[in-house]
């Protein structure tokens, strides 16, 4: 007899189970090759079998070996309930099973003496959304007549770049009653109200960079949507930055700085200006944490892009060289603003917070106009490697702090003049045109959206704690990895395929929401189109409340 | 619905015109009042034409406040007039103790100062008498500026001009431009502040339609200019539009059409002077205006326009003789106050054009 040891880890310990059938089982070894954690193997079984043969009890026993797979008890290579042995399996035979009595935040940190650190999404009240209780309820009708989304025509595009205020516009009537314009205003570039980002390229294998970049220039030059894409920090390949693609990029620079050596090493050869400048202060899914590159994810050529060797790389969580706002304005956006001579709008990203409001009354009240959009992450997204406290208790949700920048910009009578972005979860749900389309009647002027692009790739994780593995380089699908074998599970041309199709899918129904409301421009900040199921909500987001 | 109407003319005219114009198409409007603003004023008023004339619709108590708010600022009565009314039992009108239109003199300190200067003291001088009428509800003030008069009821408009007498011409209350509408703000409270035509500093608005922008465009106006408040139709942005571009901004005309009704992108990029209508659309989003509209306005200069929203879901038409220019929803209204046109020269302005009258009863059809 075995003895018992408490201490012991039995896979009733960890978030999700193996379960697993002999009885179907062909022993073709897919799943063990196909599971990239190690968090099933094959072992041999010793089995006792007891017969009797004959008229009379005359118990026998024989013993056997039998091959079987068996889940790994470790809280290292455990499971992440990803189901590619499931997917694998030709018999399903196999596949995880979530374990209500999971042990694994105690065992986890009692073991390793460390903090759990895993991919960025969050766990904790994932269900329940202030979104979900808003709908777009101001329907027009009689005198008031809806549009129609087919015939008629609308302008779905949004500002990226500083705004003046009217009367600040550098224009005089000429001699033939028009007006000339008489000095140059800041860039603003004019583009799709959703931005894909900002996801870097370390933190994406190449085949998935590769195939959002193939989305975004065909999207652009077939579709006629003009999309654009965030790099992230962590800086672009070469052949991409000199390329006539790079206008279609916004480049992110974030404190770590990573990537910018080669990006301001390459300027004097890029034939495009590059669609804008991203500097980030904060991520919403890990505000104060900065981001993190796990060494397992430094590959070679991000190694070579970034200029590091192969170690964690982490973005400290400020800005060193920063010491206030006022200084921020004119150190760092002066400096992006000249690098690029003024033709480039640059705008900055800032993880939602309590604080939000009084950074964005800073910068619009900046007297050189050079803040170019005022990016505000909230807590729902996030793609990358984090610890799991700062994952699931730091942050701030995204649709009252937009709601907040916004109103702020209104009692100043400034919106617009800092066009306002929000991201963070937005369209996790799968309908992103209906949450965009909320969030600029509050008040943003665009979203960005990360995470649900890893979807349309085909990313199986999701806010229940399934996978999120995407600091493990250990990526099932190919998307946060750069392990060779496991990016080839990923068909470039095919996710590529899938985002514009989600692209086309969305503008449509942006139109059909435009429709019935009887707008033919975005309506930023129409929160009187807008109506809540849920009194606090309504109240605290000060539209009307509905039942 | 709304219906609007003005007319223009090299000759003083009474506003019985206008009423005629205004009946014929009272199958479209739901007769719930009557407003209409008198322009380039004749008769007993013709010759105060550069002092300012207060339009108000008060109690006792009202038109004590009032003149006691003048004085003390030093504005001096020049002439009062109270239009004789005509009650009679049975009329639809839901009347104020007085109606009033007084002419002053400009304060000692204001009467050599620029236009401009002179036109920030009326503004100043009307909120003031707005907000102190407001408390205990004592009265309306419409409009205090040279040369106009304003007059807003709640009722059927033939029995507002019924009781007013103004169904009989009278050669004393006359004016060479006059906007009228015939219904009150019945989508929201009853307000008569709420009736167009509005007015501030020389300019008029009426429209016939919606503004699906309404709280994007409050929202941006209330911080624009003090004289940006009310708000009790969704009409009343139009005219803070128009005033802003014009008046604040300095910009031609045409410009208040690239504001509330701009290209669309595609077409902007095409221009040769893209950068301009870019810097101007971006600038002032918050005043576009979205919805089916009409509108027509009034320039200080007496300029008369109309134009539409960009979808051109509402209806104008635009009749003329050499004496007359008359605005209005509908060509029936056209044909009670001037049958004997020439019916073919009607225009009918579309999605893209302002279509201005000037003092001459001259023309301009101008495309965006």
């Amino acid at each position: 007899m075995e003895t018992m040891k408490a201490q012991n880890i039995t896979t009733n310990d960890l978030f999700w189970q193996v379960k697993y059938d002999a009885s179907r089982c062909t022993l073709c070894g897919s799943c063990v090759a196909a599971c990239s954690f190690r968090a099933i193997e094959c072992k041999v079984e010793r089995r006792r079998m007891v017969f009797s043969e004959g008229d009379y009890p005359d118990p026998k026993s024989r013993f056997s070996a039998v091959p079987v797979i068996r889940q790994v008890n470790s809280v290292k290579n455990f499971c992440r309930g990803c189901g590619i042995c499931q997917k694998v399996c030709p018999n399903d035979a196999i596949g995880p099973v979530r374990n209500p009595d999971t042990r694994f935040p105690v065992i986890s940190r009692c073991l390793m003496g460390d903090s759990i650190k895993r991919g960025g999404r969050k766990n904790l009240e994932g269900d329940h959304r202030a979104l979900d209780s808003i709908g777009i309820g101001r329907i027009s009708q009689m005198t008031d007549p809806s549009l129609d989304a087919s015939r008629h025509t609308f302008d779905i595009l949004a500002p990226f770049g500083r705004i003046l205020p009217p009367k600040q516009l550098p224009l005089k009537v000429g001699a033939d009653g028009k007006l000339e314009q008489t000095e140059r205003t800041p860039p603003v570039r004019w583009i799709y109200p959703v931005i894909i980002g900002d996801m870097s390229i370390g933190a994406l294998s190449w085949r998935m960079w590769e195939a959002m970049a193939i989305a975004v220039a065909y999207l652009n030059e077939e579709c006629g949507l003009p999309v654009r894409l965030c790099s992230g920090e962590g800086g672009v390949p070469e052949r991409l930055l000199k390329s006539r693609y790079l206008k279609y990029l916004i480049l992110q620079i974030a404190s770590g700085h990573f990537g910018w050596n080669r990006i301001i090493k390459t300027m004097p050869h890029m034939t495009e200006d590059p669609a804008g400048i991203l500097i980030k202060i904060g991520q919403g899914a890990k505000p104060g944490d900065g981001g993190l590159l796990l060494a397992q994810k430094v590959a070679e050529h991000i190694q070579a892009i970034r200029g590091v060797p192969k170690a964690d790389l982490l973005s400290p969580p400020n800005h060193q060289g920063l010491y206030s706002i006022e200084e921020s304005v004119q150190k760092m956006f002066l400096s992006f603003n000249a690098a690029f001579k003024f033709r480039v709008p640059v705008a900055i990203k800032v993880a939602a917070s309590a604080t939000s409001v009084s950074v964005f009354n800073n910068l619009v009240r900046d007297p050189y106009n050079i803040v170019g959009g005022f990016f505000l992450d909230g807590i729902d997204g996030g793609t990358g490697a984090a610890h799991e406290v700062s994952l699931d208790h730091t942050g701030h949700p995204i649709v009252s702090k937009l709601r907040d920048c916004y109103l702020a910009a209104v009692s100043q009578g400034r919106q617009g003049h800092i066009p306002l972005w929000a991201g963070g979860g937005l369209g996790k749900t799968g309908d992103l045109a209906a949450e965009a389309f909320k969030m600029i009647c509050l008040g943003a002027n665009g979203i960005f959206a990360g995470k649900l692009v890893l979807q349309m790739a085909g990313c199986v994780g999701n806010d229940r704690g399934r996978c999120n593995a995407c600091n493990t380089g250990l990526c099932p699908v190919g998307i946060t990895t750069q392990e060779s074998a496991l990016v080839h599970r990923l068909n470039p041309e095919m996710v590529a395929q899938n985002i514009v199709n989600y692209f086309l899918a969305m503008d449509k129904e942006f139109r059909k929401l435009l429709a019935p409301i009887g707008n033919s421009s975005l309506p930023v900040g129409r929160s009187d189109a807008l109506v809540a199921t849920d009194k606090a909500i309504a109240d605290r987001l000060k539209i009307q409340y509905v039942c | 619905m709304c219906r609007i109407g003005a007319i223009k003319s090299k000759n003083y005219f009474h506003p019985s015109r206008i009423f005629l114009l205004m009946q014929s198409m009272q199958k479209g409007h739901d007769n719930s009042g009557f407003a209409m603003v008198m322009q380039d004023l004749g008769g007993i008023f013709k010759g105060f034409k550069n002092y300012p004339t207060l339009s108000l619709a008060c109690t006792d108590e009202g038109l004590k406040i009032a003149e006691d708010l003048l004085h003390a600022a030093g504005f001096q009565r020049l002439l009062h007039y109270e239009p004789k009314t005509n009650p009679q039992p049975g009329l639809d009108i839901n009347t104020m103790p007085n109606y009033v239109f007084e002419t002053f003199m400009y304060p000692r300190e204001y009467q050599k100062a620029s236009a401009k200067e002179k036109g920030e003291i009326l503004v100043n001088m009307r909120l003031t008498l707005r907000k102190a009428l407001e408390e205990g509800d004592n009265g309306y003030v419409y409009s205090f500026w040279p040369d106009v008069l304003t007059l807003k009821e709640i009722g059927n408009p033939q029995d507002i001009g019924t009781y007013f007498n103004l169904w009989e011409p009278d050669k004393n209350f006359t004016a060479r431009i006059i906007t009228a509408q015939c219904r009150q703000n019945t989508n929201y409270d009853i307000v008569r502040y709420a009736a167009h035509p509005f007015f501030l500093q020389g300019y008029t608005v009426l429209a016939n339609g919606e503004n699906t922008f309404y709280l994007k465009n409050v929202e941006f106006q209330r911080k624009l200019h003090r004289g940006y408040i009310g708000f009790e139709s969704d009409s009343q942005c139009f005219l803070y539009t128009l005033h802003y571009v014009h008046h604040e901004l300095e910009w031609p005309l045409p410009y208040y059409k690239h504001v509330i009704t701009p290209l669309p992108f595609e077409e902007i990029s095409r221009r040769d002077d893209k950068d301009q209508l870019l810097a101007i659309r971006q600038s002032l989003a918050h005043l576009e205006i979205n919805g089916p509209n009409t509108i027509i306005g009034v320039l200080p200069d007496g300029t008369l326009f109309t134009c539409c929203d960009a979808k051109k879901l509402r209806p104008v038409v635009v009749g003329r003789t050499d004496d007359y220019v008359v605005l209005a929803s509908e060509v029936c209204g056209v044909n009670e106050v001037l049958p004997d046109r020439k019916w073919e020269k009607d225009i009918y302005p579309n999605e893209r054009e302002i279509v201005s009258v000037d003092n001459n009863l001259e023309i301009q059809r101008w495309k965006q």
